[in-house]
């Protein structure tokens, strides 16, 4: 298989990395806000069941849990796999995604200082209003660094969907290599991984000098 | 309004754990009087400033802006507030500036003086600016309308403070150590801001250290220590002329 076939081949796969990508971003990002609002309840059983959940999502690998959340419902309730893999992929990722978030978020929360919101409450905002419109404009600032971290992750993450054989760049790229018994596919990944990210770096970049209107 | 009182605290009482840090506090503001409040760090101004503004809540005693009743302690139990809705009219009555200013660093200084007129009491987008303009003008800050807080000095974002508590229009202007971060040179353009104010009758209670400054502006002087007023009363008397032992212990550090 010359190298033109096998990058035309592995760039079919590109779509449904771009799919885990994206959906992820979008479902785990606001997910990780409830996750990090949970977390910091005043609720003793929230906060104590929501900070569990986080430890285990944290603390076991994410193949272990794509594998869970693929196949669990048939162990579990004998439930068929779904054919189209793509939603327990992007479902798992956004879970643990967004525990990963919800720990950034909290921490940008919690680095505002109590002035802030004195200075809310005297002038006469809700809670909702100051926490809208005072506090979480300078989270968000503060914790974009932290979250390109992240979303730069999220993009290699996506070739664990191999697991799952979710037909995805990296899945086309393995099979490649194990019926070729070729290195190159690897390396053809590896440069499609880091072309995506040096896009998703520029991108993040941009946003994070749109916000540097202040210090 | 029946009487000139803007506000009217009786017996405030207030711990932190098992710290009592106000033993049975009462005073009053008239309309238009300039209140300062001094004492040593730890003596419970601030704390009592705070339960004025409704950011720490009293254990017992009684608060009325105006003729609103806010907090009052029915015999023997805790105090009752009054319910959110009716708190939040209530915090349009007074205004206060921090210590350490609070500006918003991501709203510019215009937005930081109109966002809560707007956003809080609703009011016309067009007037408010034009009344924020008018404010900053007044503050020697038309200029810096559209900088940010992290590119002025300290004076200046204490003098923004101002502006944006003064934005809502309250009756009352509570200053909390205003000059306490500020270096001599800024501390005194904001002192000139608030003699400024005093001069047009603005109702204010400060705490401050700036004790040259709170006897030329104020109408009143208390002294506070260990929870409790020690002595109260005409400036020139208080400083001139203290009848207690602790208040000519304390003034006696400040006259060099």
């Amino acid at each position: 298989m010359s190298l033109w076939t096998m990058v035309i081949k592995m760039a079919t796969g590109l779509e449904r990395t771009c799919a885990i990508f994206f959906l992820t971003v979008l479902f785990s990002l606001p997910l990780g806000m409830i996750v990090a609002l949970l977390r910091m309840s005043k609720n003793k059983v929230v906060s104590g069941v929501t900070r569990f959940v986080i430890s285990v999502l944290r603390g076991t690998p994410l193949m272990l849990q794509l594998l869970a959340v693929t196949y669990g419902p048939y162990y579990l309730f004998g439930l068929t796999v779904s054919k189209n893999k793509l939603i327990p992929v992007v479902i798992a990722f956004s879970i643990n995604y967004a525990a990963y978030f919800a720990e950034i978020y909290r921490g940008g929360i919690e680095s505002i200082a109590k002035g802030q919101y004195e200075a809310a409450e005297v002038l006469g905002y809700s809670k909702t209003q100051t926490f809208i419109r005072i506090i979480l404009p300078q989270v968000i600032k503060r914790i974009m660094p932290s979250v390109t971290n992240e979303v730069v992750t999220l993009v290699k993450d996506t070739s664990m969907a191999f697991t799952v054989s979710y037909q995805e760049m990296f899945t086309i790229g393995k099979e490649i290599a194990n019926s070729q018994t070729s290195f190159m596919p690897f390396i053809v990944a590896g440069v499609f991984y880091f072309v995506f990210n040096a896009i998703v770096d520029f991108a993040m970049g941009k946003v994070e000098k749109k916000l540097n209107y202040y210090q | 309004m029946e009487n000139n009182l803007v506000l009217q605290m009786k017996n405030i009482k207030k711990s932190f754990d098992d710290n009592e840090v106000l033993k049975g506090i009462s005073f009053e503001v008239e309309k238009g009087e300039v209140v300062s409040i001094i004492g040593p760090s730890g003596s419970g101004k601030s704390t009592l400033l705070r339960c004025a503004t409704l950011l720490e809540k009293i254990d017992d005693g009684m608060i009325q802006y105006e003729d609103v009743v806010v907090a009052n302690t029915e015999e023997g139990g805790k105090p009752v507030y009054l319910p959110k809705k009716e708190i939040t009219h209530v915090k349009s009555y007074f205004g206060l500036v921090f210590q350490q200013f609070n500006l918003f660093p991501h709203f510019s200084v215009l937005k930081n003086v109109m966002h809560a007129p707007i956003n809080v009491q609703k009011r016309d987008k067009a007037e408010v600016e034009k009344e924020a303009r008018e404010l900053l003008e007044k503050m020697g800050l038309a200029d810096k309308a559209d900088a940010y807080p992290c590119q002025l000095s300290g004076g200046q974002q204490q003098r923004v403070a101002i502006a944006r508590a003064l934005a809502l229009n309250p009756d009352i202007l509570f200053f909390d150590e205003p000059t306490s971060a500020l270096d001599p040179e800024l501390t005194g353009e904001v002192l000139k801001i608030i003699r400024q104010l005093a001069e047009e009758k603005m109702t204010m209670v400060i705490v401050t250290h700036e004790m040259s400054f709170a006897r030329g502006v104020s109408n009143r002087v208390i002294f506070m220590d260990g929870g409790y007023i020690i002595e109260e009363g005409d400036p020139e008397e208080v400083f001139g002329n203290p009848t207690q032992e602790r208040t000519k212990q304390f003034l006696k550090n400040y006259q060099q």
